[in-house]
């Protein structure tokens, strides 16, 4: 009799946890746990990436299913002086920036790796372009740039007597390129400058002394232990700030939005001009698709080229 | 760098060694590592300078730069502020995007929090190729996206929809999430999870119990940085949004306050000033949860 009531008692208690016991049967927790992450990243990036591809080779406009049109959007975009001269300037843009980025924030990073009061304020302060709206910095850069008013024209006439007129930033279609450029590097910075520092604080100090007690100099200290050490952190850095250079899209169009005589197009901003202010899908996308193998050879350029892990730990050399 | 973290005594000593040489004067320091950081910090910080005292300067003194500094102001006004918060919808898009923002990073981080949690610490064949997927993931950059997502908003009927960015912003914060809250599982000692379950918890019971408490560091470090970058996203709002009232602040301001051939330069300075407040603030609480997040992410 006990033993029945026992039983009973029994399957009270564990009624309950027959939910709890299906979530702790590990295949199903794990199936729960990814399914938020993965189905988000599925639908709303998997899927368009494909349906990107796919509106490439369609004729689709804002309200109207396209029809398969197979490469035409493509020999179209060859054909069209406006896509070669975004294609340029988006290599060009990239080119530029990462190097001054990079020779400037590495730089900012030895600088900061040194000993000084107000070390941590500092870095604070340093990373602000970084973190404040992209377009909001812009349009501080779009008034500085002003053709009439911009500060800079003023240091440069009325203060230090080097030109004789106002400095026309953005009005023709070189000074703009550059002056785009120019507030790349100076958002891009701050995100070099802090994640080198990190690699830099990881180099262990030992290597320092033992090279100066070998007499290297102050050059070669950098040339032999500093750079080596940094490659692999420098590829990681240098692969995301190439794919997020080349495919900058809020710089260019709070500042001048292609223009002047659409000098400053990059391939971004002429694939929205038009796909979606111009309604043309099909050409936006195969205008955002023709960005993929220009990304893919940037990455695995800077990736392989200077990811040296093997060698750096000390493996087998290949 | 855990010695030196883990020894704040001796981190003077092991930073300090490259520089105390035999030629390290006090004159060749200031010129090699002063000078160049001081304007390092000008050049930085120059465009907020220029950003905050254009936004409270008169018209009459923006555009006079012959009887008045430029870099000064005389005779300071809020008009700017208060024509944008009065006579214009800066508010309604302030709301807005704090309402974008908090929601897309409360999804990212449920979603990245139990997909990482299961990447991490359930381990299954193929977890460690999971865990790759959703790092390329960060590298398809949003310009690639946005047109043939324009279409998937509009045929779920979210076009126009503060909705479409809550849902569409967690494709670039999940994999930022999931990235660093692995890391940060990862330096959770797994002994603690295993007398839990010798003790009978469940495992969603350690997760809650345990895990995320000890992750508390990581997951404030991935909220803040989800809600700047959702505070920030441009090209998705842009394209995806097109009444006025349901805008976010950087897209308002550009689409909205540029209007004519004369720009209201105080007012569009005023209304960035106000726009990044906001993240600035929320940076200056938590910045050391950024440095080691940003620095957490590219390392791992």
């Amino acid at each position: 009799m006990s033993v029945t009531t026992m039983n009973s008692r029994n399957v009270v208690t564990r009624q309950p946890g027959m939910i709890a016991r299906l979530f702790d049967y590990k295949p199903f927790l794990i199936v729960m746990c990814l399914t938020p992450a993965i189905g988000l990243l599925a639908v709303f990036l998997t899927y368009p990436l494909g349906l990107g591809v796919w509106l490439a080779f369609t004729d689709t406009t804002i309200g109207q299913r396209g029809v398969f049109v197979g490469f035409e959007n493509f020999q179209y975009l060859l054909k069209d002086p406006l896509w070669w001269n975004a294609v340029f300037y988006s290599v060009f843009y990239t080119a530029v920036a990462t190097f001054g980025k990079f020779a400037l924030g590495f730089w900012l990073a030895l600088l900061l790796n040194n000993h000084f009061r107000f070390k941590s304020i500092l870095r604070a302060i340093i990373l602000l372009p970084w973190i404040v709206p992209t377009v909001l910095s812009a349009l501080a850069f779009w008034w500085i740039y002003d053709p009439q008013f911009s500060i800079v024209s003023y240091l440069l006439v009325d203060v230090l007597h080097v030109r004789s007129t106002n400095v026309d930033f953005l009005g023709t279609p070189w000074p703009a390129r550059f002056s785009l450029i120019a507030a790349n590097i100076w958002r891009g910075i701050p995100f070099v400058a802090i994640s080198l520092l990190a690699g830099l604080q990881t180099i262990s100090p030992s290597l320092y002394e033992a090279a100066m007690l070998d007499g290297a100099t102050a050059w070669q200290r950098f040339r032999f232990i500093t750079l080596p050490m940094m490659m692999p952190i420098l590829a990681i850095v240098m692969t995301f700030s190439i794919i997020f250079t080349f495919t900058d899209f809020q710089l260019v169009y709070a500042i001048t939005r292609g223009g002047p005589v659409n000098s400053t197009h990059l391939l971004a901003t002429l694939a929205f001009q038009r796909g979606i202010a111009g309604g043309e899908l099909g050409e936006g996308a195969a205008i955002a698709v023709s960005m993929i193998p220009f990304l893919v050879f940037a990455t695995l350029f800077s990736y392989f080229g200077l990811a040296r892990r093997k060698w750096q730990q000390g493996e087998a050399n290949d | 760098m855990t010695d030196v973290a883990a020894s704040p005594g001796n981190s003077n000593v092991a930073s300090a060694t490259p520089d105390t040489m035999s030629w390290d004067s006090r004159a060749r320091r200031v010129m090699m590592i002063y000078l160049p950081l001081s304007c390092f910090v000008l050049i930085l910080l120059f465009p907020f300078y220029w950003m905050g005292i254009t936004s409270f300067k008169p018209n009459a003194e923006l555009l006079n730069y012959k009887e008045h500094n430029p870099f000064w102001i005389s005779s300071p006004t809020i008009a700017h502020i208060k024509h944008l918060l009065f006579n214009t919808a800066y508010p309604t898009w302030l709301k807005t995007t704090m309402f974008v923002a908090i929601g897309s990073t409360t999804l990212s981080l449920f979603a990245s929090t139990l997909a990482a949690y299961a990447i991490e610490r359930l381990r299954f064949k193929g977890s460690p190729y999971v865990g790759l997927g959703i790092y390329l993931a960060y590298l398809v950059p949003p310009s690639i996206l946005f047109i043939p997502l324009a279409t998937v908003i509009v045929q779920f009927g979210l076009f126009d929809s503060p909705m479409a960015l809550i849902l569409v912003y967690p494709t670039f914060l999940v994999p930022f999430c999931t990235w660093l809250l692995i890391g940060y599982f990862k330096s959770i000692p797994y002994e603690l999870e295993e007398c839990a379950l010798v003790d009978g918890a469940t495992r969603l019971q350690i997760l809650w119990r345990i895990t995320l408490p000890l992750a508390v560091p990581g997951l404030i470090s991935a909220g803040i940085f989800s809600f700047t970058l959702s505070w920030n996203e441009f090209i998705y709002a842009l394209a995806f949004i097109q009444s006025g009232a349901n805008k976010t602040v950087p897209v308002a301001i550009l689409t909205e306050l540029v209007t004519g051939d004369v720009y209201q330069w105080g007012a569009l300075m005023a209304g960035s000033l106000l726009g990044s407040l906001p993240v600035a603030l929320f940076y200056s609480l938590f910045v050391d949860y950024y440095v080691s997040s940003l620095t957490g992410a590219v390392k791992e």
